[in-house]
């Protein structure tokens, strides 16, 4: 950041733009989200539909690119039941919960460098703290409180199954999921995303990228991915919803709105993976920069959008491509494949780290 | 759960939970409906409630001439409508001693094995999404609206066909329908070949198939258990080699066995039945017999439109057919043919007039759902819908 001196008119000035900066940046990064989440929505309907010879989506719009605002709607206008035999309080709570922590994580994201806007500058990022992964993974993994509590309190067998299918399978798979990201952490020796991501610049032998994945980290990438996978609740580790066994899972006994929350909480929270991989293994926004000025501005928020959209990509490739564990044979790969993999990696680079150091 | 029938209401063990599952849930494949009784996940007892998709069939074909009968049979097995017709013909000519003309034998051992791989395409399908994996189901059913194209050539019909008439064949098939069906078979091995990437390698899938819902040689037999699941088993029985009907003497085909009895095997045996059946069809293909396609026998098979028009006799029969219907010979008569799913019977009885006295349906679904119960015990519930998959059961054979 540059350095300037502080005069009072100065940090009153700089207070207002702050609190103004950080109000506009706070709107768009929740609207570019929810942006996100409905159209990641129309991607995996589109991809899904092309993998398997269909079309999906034509009607609404040109590509049926208005069709996230249809659903939106359609969810909007559907009756909302509430069933009888439904614990209320927790039942109403459930999906807010696992909306609302799936879209926070967000906060601490980064998207790109800092940018000056007139005299002031600012990092294209809500806030940024220092212990940001931290942050991230303490949120996302509350949000297996919306899906247990959506489970318990619909009072329903099946229901009552994938929320204690969800809650054993994230807390088993958070374990991995935490360890795969240690090694990253000890090579950037901050827990600071821009911090990470910083530690990712240049190249080496000439050409390959110093990004995680190429450099020492790329078991670990492959284990946060399956981990997060698990995490999220998506093929092949759908479990908590195997529509095949248990109807819908957790959220049998929702609809309308409510079911729409859980949905985009389970899209939110596939965008927060995909940042999450962009940024600790795939160098965030690095990437050439060429071009014009203002290209040369936004691109690394184009490397980032661009990278973010391949993970989203792969979701739903993998989805339409694998079918589904079973129960057991889920638990058994996570803590007799995933975990002592992940173990090892965290030794095996701080071993390195040490030697070098 | 307090208005499940009395078997159904005795409660659980200690710590078990009854689960209803069915009649409608995603995976019961129509109307099943199974009761668990679960232990956390582990299935304690499965009991199969029948019944919900009862038609009353058999009883309705007693009051019908036994040509009307015909369209009824299509609705039991909606998934073979051509093996039902198949099986009723059988018998209703075994009665009469009608000899049915070459190229109608043909044909019949031609639709019947698209018939097979229509159905076996349904059951990849679903078994397959059941286990997580949705694009296969897509692609099967791509294939398979070809076979139904070829079905609607033939018969103008989609699935209930009523192709196949006592006597022989409804209509003669169309121009160019052999050359479409022969593209057909020469493309369709590589789509099997497509299924199986996406299914026989992938470790997942075998992960949730091998060793799974087990049945040995011994049970099957038992339980009664017909067609792929029996073979599965390791028992080697298949009636199109062993008790040859409709010319299939004339067919060379090996008949897949497997030998370890779980959900795997039963699925190699079946994909190894898709591949065979598009042998049998090309060998129809090559050989198919000129000449008719109807038994000349006037009392019983309706003759052509032109002759009514130009011929007194044919008129007369005409008339009488549709109106009096004709008679059968008294006597009973049992014809098993191989479904897609198993052992398909008709038994029935004749008492000289022109309305069966009795229709018996011998549905392979009914014996192979015995031996779900037996299969699922001890396994998780995720097994229990790979399970209900691999009998590939149909409820309209169930309940009849």
């Amino acid at each position: 950041m540059p350095k300037r001196h502080w005069k009072t008119k100065d940090i009153l000035l700089s207070i207002t733009a702050f609190l103004i900066i950080s109000i506009v940046k706070s709107a768009a990064v929740i609207g570019v989200l929810l942006t996100a989440v409905a159209y990641s929505v129309w991607l995996e309907r589109k991809v899904s539909a092309h993998i398997q010879n269909r079309w999906g989506p034509t009607r609404v719009g040109p590509f049926g690119l208005l069709q996230p605002l249809a659903d939106g709607v359609k969810f909007i206008f559907k009756e909302d039941l509430t069933q009888p035999h439904v614990y209320k309080p927790l039942y109403i709570a459930a999906p807010i919960i696992a909306v609302v922590f799936a879209i926070s994580s967000i906060a601490v994201i980064p998207f790109g460098n800092w940018v000056n806007i007139g005299p002031w500058g600012t990092y294209l990022q809500i806030t940024d703290l220092n212990i940001g992964l931290l942050v991230v993974l303490g949120i996302t993994s509350m949000g297996v409180y919306g899906v247990a509590l959506a489970g318990w309190s619909s009072n329903n067998k099946y229901a009552l199954l994938g929320g204690l299918r969800a809650s054993a399978q994230m807390v088993s798979y958070e374990v991995s999921l935490g360890l795969s990201l240690v090694g990253v952490v000890i090579m950037a020796g901050s827990l600071s995303l821009r911090d990470i991501v910083d530690a990712q610049g240049g190249v080496f032998w000439g050409f390959i990228p110093r990004w995680n994945i190429f450099h020492g980290q790329t078991l670990a990438f492959f284990i946060y991915m399956i981990s997060a996978y698990a995490e999220t609740n998506r093929t092949p580790f759908d479990l908590p919803e195997a529509e095949s066994e248990l109807v819908a899972g957790y959220h049998t006994e929702y609809s309308a709105m409510k079911f729409a929350m859980f949905f985009m909480a389970e899209y939110a929270n596939m965008v927060t993976v995909a940042c999450i991989a962009t940024l600790l293994f795939l160098g965030g926004w690095h990437g050439p920069i060429f071009g014009p000025p203002l290209l040369q501005a936004i691109m690394p928020v184009i490397w980032f959008c661009l990278k973010v959209f391949f993970f989203m990509f792969l979701y739903v490739w993998v989805r339409w491509t694998l079918p589904r564990f079973r129960y057991d044979q889920l638990m058994a790969f996570g803590w007799k494949v995933l975990l002592p993999l992940a173990v090892a990696n965290v030794v095996y680079t701080a071993l390195v780290v040490a030697w070098r150091a | 759960m307090t208005n499940l029938p009395a078997t159904f209401a005795e409660p659980g063990q200690d710590g078990t939970l009854i689960l209803n599952m069915g009649p409608q849930h995603p995976s019961t494949h129509g109307v099943l409906r199974l009761v668990l009784e679960i232990d956390g996940e582990t299935i304690v007892r499965v009991k199969p409630e029948i019944g919900y998709l009862h038609t009353g069939i058999e009883k309705t074909c007693e009051a019908k001439f036994y040509q009307q009968v015909v369209p009824l049979t299509d609705r039991i097995d909606y998934l073979c409508p051509m093996t039902n017709n198949l099986a009723y013909c059988l018998a209703v000519e075994k009665l009469l001693g009608l000899e049915i003309p070459p190229k109608a034998q043909w044909m019949r051992v031609l639709m019947n094995e698209l018939t097979r791989i229509n159905s076996h395409l349904v059951w990849l399908g679903t078994h397959a999404m059941d286990l997580g994996a949705m694009t296969v189901f897509l692609y099967c059913f791509r294939e398979r609206e070809d076979v139904l194209r070829f079905f609607e050539m033939v018969s103008g019909q989609r699935m209930m066909t009523s192709y196949f008439r006592i006597g022989g064949l409804a209509l003669e098939p169309p121009l160019g329908f052999f050359e479409k069906v022969k593209k057909f078979a020469d493309r369709f091995p590589g789509n099997v070949d497509e299924y199986e990437g996406l299914l026989t390698g992938n470790p997942i899938f075998v992960m949730r198939t091998k060793g799974v819902a087990h049945l040995s040689a011994d049970d099957a037999i038992a339980m009664g258990a017909c067609g792929p699941t029996l073979r599965g088993s390791g028992v080697d029985i298949d009636l199109r080699r062993d008790a040859p009907y409709t010319g299939y003497e004339n067919f060379k085909f090996n008949v897949p066995v497997r030998t370890e009895g779980d959900v795997f095997a039963r699925y190699l045996c079946r994909v190894a039945e898709l591949r065979e059946s598009i042998g049998i069809v090309q060998q129809a293909l090559a050989g198919m017999p000129e000449g008719p396609v109807k038994a000349d026998a006037p009392k019983v098979v309706l003759p052509d439109r032109e002759k009514m028009k130009t011929q007194m006799e044919a008129l007369i029969y005409h008339f009488k057919i549709i109106t009096e219907g004709f008679t059968v010979p008294a006597g009973e008569v049992y014809q098993a043919i191989e479904s897609p799913r198993g052992e398909m019977g008709y038994y029935i009885v004749s008492d000289g007039t022109a309305k069966p006295y009795r229709v018996h349906m011998r549905g392979p679904s009914y014996a192979n759902l015995q031996a779900l119960a037996k299969m699922c015990e001890g396994q998780l519930i995720a097994d229990v819908v790979a399970a209900i998959g691999s009998i590939d059961v149909v409820l309209g054979d169930i309940d009849r």
